[in-house]
């Protein structure tokens, strides 16, 4: 079911209730096989410091050159996100001292971004059986950017080793609007994000590698607040926040957000003060702890990068990237819902998640369409979510999903049997049909063997037969009593007669 | 044969050429006179002559085939800013430390592409900040010129490219590379009775060149003659990929333009350049330029630049601005110097402390400053607008004129020690000079008489964006005109 109300998420303090407001800085790798500023490749799980360039290591008199890839992979993310491409943009410095930055500075877009505003959909599907919903998030930018490298601080004791492999790969910083209110919705935006990502191929997505990693800027205020802030603009109407930086897993997002809420009202509710600054999330606590107060808060005194040119988009080549933009989550969805003949709901199920859409396409091919939405969606996915994996852990292959399915539809077990196969092949990791066998599960549809059952459960019990002889004549075309003999037929036959088989024959012989 | 040290780049080639003299020969030759004058000039600080003998010979061989670039065999000497692949490069900073780069420049690759012999890596201001040659760590260099009569006071050759200039005063090499940020080619030029011009920005690429103000640096030759300066220039320049500052045009031949005659050109005086408390001789020198030009059929009109004495303040916002980034990497943490700290900040203050001398400490914190939160609209912002009225005041004079005829520098040569208490004095130097760093403008400083202490007086010639042949156009008319033989006398020991 997908209901177009937006639930609002409220917490109650001992003061009253608080509602949550939240904006994300999602910094997302680009898939490219160089860095933005130099041809050093990006390959992940390299020998540390060896994908490090003279450029990338600041060597005396070494200048950054764009990578046009990064560039037009930028401006297909924005496309990706309805938003506004920025035909001329601007590269500026972000000037900090750190061992794992080798030039002093980062190169970052601060006052011109490649990429304005936007808009993305976000599918939210809360657990426990509440309503599906969508709304929508402000994409306030796009900008392109150098990521740093990584210090290694536990290899030794006294030492802060440093690995520059990374130092230079392009990230695309997408900043949202303050239009997220609850933490399920924050998971639910980056989970959209990175489908729409993953779709345009501008990056892959592999948020367990830091290839994808959010910022949560969390605020509480009281409810009405933030409707005021809406109609003015004006950020004082909302709570300080506080930045919880460098997140890389949907739960962790959620996790964080909700006890950074809680944390804040805390706070709020006895007399103190919430103090902007930057917070990390440890989650062996769940907690989260400050990294960085206000006033340790760097100048970056941002300027414009004087090694390079502003840059300059010609209308073409954005027009080329719009024409060859892949299919989006959102197209997507459309489709499946007329390719596939799916209710909105289910079609944004399985769209909101490139990997779900992948897996579901895989089952569906050459299937019965329902079946497979079934399956894919009732079951798997509430499996999933009851043993909280994402779809890229499951325990079972779209294949073996697809053998499974094959077994109901050429009758070889029931849909109710097909549920226990299923657990079973979660736990053995063994193929439907193996252990259909293995089990004697198959169906049985010997109309002989059911008619011995059916004599059988009918000599035992006339009271029932003649129960359904005065429903008959009472008029009912089908008798409610018909039901319990078909229960009792199913549960004399282990569950493996061939429901249809029962019914047809039950009709016969109590004359319906 | 010692003689040979004193021909022009343009003469040594064509010696060369004609088998009058080996590279070997003529490397040697400047050699023995490094090594003899060296330790009083101090425009050396790296001498390479292992190095210069081994490419001398390879060049030999080249030629014997008729294979010759067009500078085969010919000795230069190298501002220490520009990075040369396995030869220590220092910016003449602490910082740097015995840092050897594993990488070329594009400029001095240009070079050696071309057949040219290194003979060393020359002296200069740190990081180029300077215009006394007085900050870099081996000391200032020494000029050839004395003052006439006066007592034997040390001069500044000029800065930052000191060591380029008095190397080939001196006659220490046949031309020198040297790099230009607010005037660091034509100041040196000027007060050694050299030729210096610094091209337009993004002719020749900064990749490899220790970066100053990236918006402001740009390299080229000190030579001895002006059509020396044309040939280097052309083969400097190149479009680079490597620098995206870099401007992919043509190089024209401007050898050819050096002779060219000046009839009909119109040649503005820019009023603004007439400063209050200048020296009688540079007005009197201006006019002599102005006097020659016109002799020979140019056309001279006054004309104004408005913005003009906002240019100094605008460069000292910028071009610190700029270098405060530009240095921050230099952090001791993964080549050059490193002081250990109790920390991490602490290993930063120790290091940059002791690694930049007093003169990059100041333009580091008033860098920092200007860019500061607070301060950046006032400063930085303010001052890139500033500099848009200075560059469209060029634009607008350049309607109507083909180049500008100005002095080098508002006065001679001082003496050390004369100025360095007061940086701002000392900023003065330049005032001729910025705005064509500024603008991006190509401004050649051509050797045009001396003063009554018997030094070197310089005028410049500024042209419009990409007009080098204009300025070395002027310029050689100016040569011809004022016929500067006049070489320092040699007190220095020599080969």
């Amino acid at each position: 079911m997908l209901t177009e109300t937006r639930p609002s998420y409220r917490l109650t303090g001992s003061t009253g209730d608080w509602e949550v407001v939240m904006g994300l800085e999602v910094h997302a790798q680009i898939a490219s096989k160089a860095k933005l500023f130099s041809g050093a490749s990006t390959a992940y799980g390299a020998e540390p410091n060896s994908n490090v360039s003279l450029v990338d290591a600041a060597m005396p008199g070494m200048l950054p050159v764009i990578n046009r890839a990064c560039v037009e992979e930028a401006v297909r993310t924005g496309l990706g996100l309805k938003a506004k491409i920025n035909l001329y943009s601007r590269f500026d410095r972000k000037n900090y001292f750190y061992p794992d930055l080798p030039q002093g500075y980062q190169i970052s877009q601060f006052a011109h971004p490649i990429v304005g505003e936007g808009e993305l959909l976000v599918d939210v599907e809360p657990a426990h059986g509440e309503p599906s919903y969508q709304f929508p998030v402000g994409i306030e930018r796009l900008h392109l950017e150098q990521d740093a490298g990584k210090s290694i601080h536990d290899m030794s004791d006294d030492e802060t080793y440093v690995d520059l492999n990374r130092s230079g790969v392009a990230l695309m910083e997408i900043v949202s609007r303050p239009d997220i209110r609850s933490p399920l919705e924050a998971a639910a935006y980056v989970k959209k994000l990175r489908a729409i990502l993953i779709a345009l191929g501008s990056c892959d997505g592999d948020m367990e590698k830091g290839n994808l990693r959010a910022d949560v800027n969390v605020s509480v205020c009281r409810p009405g607040a933030y409707e005021k802030f809406k109609a003015t603009g004006d950020f004082s109407h909302l709570g300080t926040r506080c930045e919880i930086k460098n997140m890389n897993s949907f739960r962790f997002i959620q996790q964080a957000a909700e006890y950074e809420a809680l944390r804040q009202i805390e706070l709020l509710e006895t007399g103190q003060q919430v103090d902007q600054e930057t917070r990390l999330f440890d989650p062996n606590t769940g907690r989260t702890r400050t990294m960085r107060s206000k006033e340790d808060a760097h100048d970056y005194r941002y300027f414009p990068d004087p090694d390079l040119l502003p840059l300059r988009l010609d209308p073409d080549f954005v027009e080329k990237i719009r024409a060859s933009l892949p299919e989006l989550p959102d197209e997507k969805r459309i489709r499946y819902m007329h390719e596939y003949g799916l209710s909105a709901y289910d079609a944004g199920v399985l769209t909101a998640d490139a990997d779900r859409a992948a897996y579901f396409e895989e089952v569906a091919r050459g299937r019965d369409t329902r079946l497979a939405v079934n399956w894919v969606n009732q079951e798997l996915f509430g499996y999933l979510n009851k043993q909280s994996l994402e779809i890229t852990d499951t325990p079972i292959s779209a294949a073996a999903l697809g053998g499974l399915i094959d077994l109901i539809t050429d009758q070889t077990i029931s849909g109710k049997i097909a549920k226990d196969v299923m657990l079973k092949m979660i736990d053995t990791g063994k193929s439907a049909s193996d252990i259909v066998e293995a089990e004697g599960l198959k169906q049985v549809t010997d109309t002989g063997a059911i008619e011995t059952l059916v004599n059988e459960i009918m000599a035992a019990n006339p009271k029932q037969v003649a129960q359904v002889q005065a429903q008959k004549e009472a008029g009912h075309a089908k008798p409610k009593a018909l039901g319990w003999f078909v229960g009792q037929v199913m549960k004399n036959s282990g569950g493996k007669a061939n429901p249809q088989a029962v019914n047809e024959i039950l009709k016969e012989k109590l004359d319906l | 044969m010692s003689d040979l040290t004193r021909l022009s780049l343009t003469e040594a080639l064509q010696g060369l050429d004609r088998k009058a003299f080996s590279s070997v020969e003529l490397t040697e030759h400047f050699i023995a006179a490094i090594e003899a004058a060296n330790p009083s000039l101090n425009a050396y600080i790296l001498e390479t002559p292992e190095r210069a003998l081994e490419m001398a010979k390879v060049s030999d061989t080249r030629r014997a085939k008729g294979e010759a670039g067009r500078l085969e065999g010919a000795p230069l000497g190298i501002k220490d800013l520009y990075c040369t692949k396995d030869v220590r490069t220092t910016a003449c900073s602490n910082i740097l430390g015995e840092f050897v780069p594993p990488y070329e420049s594009t400029v001095t690759q240009n070079l050696w592409d071309q057949g040219a012999v290194m003979l060393g890596k020359l002296n200069m201001d740190e990081f180029a900040m300077g215009s006394s040659n007085e900050t870099s760590r081996f000391g200032p260099v020494i000029s050839p010129w004395r003052r006439k009569g006066g007592a034997n006071a040390g001069l500044t050759p000029g800065g930052s490219s000191g060591g380029s200039a008095a190397a080939v005063a001196a006659d220490l090499c046949l031309a020198a590379t040297a790099t230009d940020t607010g005037g660091s080619i034509r100041q040196p030029a000027a007060f050694t009775g050299t030729v210096g011009i610094k091209p337009t920005y993004g002719r020749a690429s900064r990749y490899g060149i220790v970066a100053f103000a990236s918006s402001l640096d740009q390299a080229g030759p000190i030579a001895k003659t002006v059509a020396d300066c044309a040939l280097l220039t052309e083969i400097m320049c190149s479009h680079d990929s490597r620098d995206s500052t870099s401007l992919n045009v043509e190089t024209p031949d401007w050898t050819a333009d050096v002779s060219r005659p000046v009839k009909g050109m119109r040649i503005g005086i820019p009023k603004e350049y007439r400063l209050d408390g200048m020296p009688d001789e540079i007005e009197a020198l201006w006019q002599k330029g102005i006097g020659w030009l016109k002799d020979q059929g140019a056309e001279i009109v006054d004309v104004s630049l408005p913005h003009t004495k906002y240019a100094l303040p605008v460069y000292y916002i910028v071009a610190p601005a700029e270098a405060s980034s530009n240095l921050a990497r230099y952090d001791g943490m993964r080549y050059g110097t490193r002081q250990l700290g109790s920390d991490l900040l602490h290993t930063y203050e120790q290091t940059r402390a002791a690694g930049f001398g007093k003169e990059v400490q100041r333009r580091l914190l008033i860098g920092t400053y200007v860019l500061s939160s607070g301060y950046y609209d006032a400063y930085y912002l303010r001052a890139q607008k500033v500099r848009q009225k200075i560059l469209q005041d060029f634009r607008d004079v350049f309607q109507t004129v083909d180049a500008l005829l100005t002095p080098a520098t508002p006065s001679a040569a001082f003496a050390y020690g004369e100025r360095s208490d007061d940086p701002v004095a000392m900023y003065l130097n330049d005032v001729f000079t910025v705005t064509a760093n500024l603008a991006g403008l190509p401004g050649i400083s051509v050797p045009a008489g001396l003063d009554n202490q018997g030094l070197p007086l310089g005028l410049q010639v500024i042209g419009k964006a990409l007009d080098e042949a204009a300025c070395f156009r002027v310029a050689g008319a100016i040569e011809r005109a004022a016929n500067f033989t006049t070489k320092p006398s040699a007190w220095w020991p020599s080969a």
